[in-house]
């Protein structure tokens, strides 16, 4: 086995770990740092639930060697509310019913803070699913999931207004 | 998956040299990469990880006029470049039609040129493949294949190449630059990757260590800006890779084609410049008849390799609503769903 030092920010934690060269992102996430808030659903690209966002960017961290990231800023559904008070993306997905079982939704919310940073798809709703394509739910939750998009995504412009304000 | 040493150089000669060991793999974005590991299709010995090589990630317009797209440039900041997807809005839209959201933040423009089929059978490694085992036969031939080549295959293997991005760079005289031990050297896009032949396990002209350091595009190409066009048909609208795909670019004055560019994705193991058919267009009149004439030239020697022989009927179509795309002019706003031909655009029929 061949290990190798990796030095990682999760969630504003810093961590020095050695890390078997093999090991992925996602099982690094879960099996080391115990944040099984991410989802191993097809482990290969394809469904999406293991999305988190690295040095700002939304990708799926099955597919991402943990040795390869080193240096990198994690952000993971852990990290995503203050405290006791929810992100305004996890607020929305409760407001309008955007999951049933919740597998896939650590990874539809970090996807969508993804989708909300890059600014493509405005307020339509095509662009959104076409934006959000890449988590899959297995529950069909896609209409509360667009909906309440649109949602974070007004009150997200809003508190930027009163920010700017 | 298999133990592997991992290497990261900190130059471009440091990683050929290193790459140069057999058994090595680059690895860049690594979307393709660690899911053929995971599956022990691929197993390296040594990975040489090029991911933060820093002269590669750049964006150059060169003295002619044309442009250099370093190779680990990711497929999203090259398709929401600005100024890129002005010059080259068909190359803008294929970036954008392929994969989802998160692999193109990830996947690099040298990788997209470097993934390997997505024919199952290549995928499974208890099935014959001649492209992933030379010589162990070709379990598509005969097996699920309604998705497979319909040109330059052979019966050694009748995968296709899986990539949007090639298909309109092929079709704008798009050239590779290689490093290798011994210096750098230039290829076409077109004459990158190989047909299957009887070796279908080598894919690309690249030799054993040679890394792809950029894909450059010709000052011309930025000349079809105005009416250029990416359309791709798939099995569902969104996050899946062609059945078939078109790149149509024109120049057009007074109603005469002036320049004419067409490529192919989903048909063959390469992206298929349609050179015969850019042939009848050049001189003819820009209506539907010419571009008829255009799909019926380019798919002249089409043949089914398997239980795929609509998709030679669906490919001239999607050449003919292509080229109609490209004359009503290039949309003014990328389409909410890229590449999609079920969106509505002036001037294209809707059973063109």
């Amino acid at each position: 086995m061949t290990t190798l030092p990796l030095s990682l920010t999760v969630n504003g934690h810093h961590h020095e770990l050695e890390v078997d060269t093999r090991v992925t992102l996602l099982d690094l996430l879960r099996e080391r740092l115990e944040l099984t808030g991410t989802k191993k659903g097809c482990d290969r690209g394809q469904c999406g639930a293991c999305t988190v966002l690295v040095d700002g960017k939304r990708i799926n961290s099955c597919l991402a060697l943990a040795v390869s990231h080193d240096g990198a800023e994690v952000l993971t559904i852990e990290g995503v509310a203050h405290g006791e008070e929810l992100h305004p993306v996890q607020a929305a997905f409760i407001a309008h019913d955007g999951f049933q079982c919740g597998f896939c939704t650590p990874g539809q919310i970090m996807s969508t803070l993804g989708l909300i940073a890059e600014g493509q798809a405005g307020d339509d709703p095509e662009r959104i699913r076409e934006g959000l394509s890449g988590n899959i739910c297995r529950c069909a939750a896609y209409g509360g999931i667009v909906e309440a998009v649109l949602e974070a995504q007004q009150q997200l412009a809003r508190t930027d207004r009163r920010t700017a304000a | 998956m298999r133990d592997f040493d991992y290497f990261r150089p900190a130059t471009i000669s440091d990683a050929v040299a290193a790459a140069a060991e057999p058994g090595s793999a680059y690895l860049a974005g690594g979307t393709n990469l660690l899911d053929l590991m995971k599956g022990g299709i691929t197993s390296p010995e040594r990975i040489v990880d090029i991911s933060r090589l820093p002269e590669l990630n750049r964006i150059e317009t060169l003295d002619d006029g044309g442009l250099r797209i370093g190779a680990l440039v990711r497929n999203a900041d090259l398709a929401h470049d600005p100024a890129f997807a002005k010059a080259y809005p068909a190359v803008a839209e294929a970036l954008l039609s392929g994969a989802s959201a998160q692999l193109r933040n990830a996947a690099t423009v040298g990788g997209n040129l470097l993934q390997r089929t997505r024919c199952s059978y290549f995928y499974d490694t208890a099935s014959a493949c001649n492209r992933r085992q030379p010589g162990s036969g070709c379990s598509a031939l005969g097996g699920e294949n309604r998705l497979h080549a319909i040109l330059g295959w052979s019966d050694a293997c009748i995968a296709t190449h899986p990539s949007d991005f090639c298909v309109p760079l092929v079709a704008l005289d798009a050239v590779v630059e290689i490093e290798g031990k011994e210096g750098r050297r230039h290829v076409t896009l077109e004459e990158f990757h190989r047909l299957p032949g009887d070796t279908p396990q080598r894919e690309t002209v690249l030799q054993p260590g040679e890394l792809i350091v950029a894909v450059r595009l010709p000052a011309q190409a930025a000349s079809f800006a105005s009416h250029a066009r990416y359309l791709k048909v798939r099995e569902r609208t969104s996050y899946a890779f062609a059945v078939v795909s078109a790149a149509a670019a024109l120049v057009v004055d007074r109603g005469k084609i002036r320049g004419a560019r067409l490529a192919l994705g989903g048909v063959a193991a390469k992206p298929w410049r349609a050179r015969s058919a850019e042939a009848v267009l050049l001189g003819a009149d820009a209506d539907e008849a010419s571009f008829v004439r255009a799909a019926d030239a380019a798919l002249a020697d089409a043949s089914p390799s398997g239980d795929n022989a609509f998709k030679i009927e669906l490919a001239r179509r999607i050449v003919v609503r292509a080229l109609t795309s490209a004359l009503a002019g290039t949309p003014a706003v990328m389409p909410a769903l890229p590449a999609s031909p079920f969106s509505s655009l002036p001037g294209v029929r809707h059973d063109a």
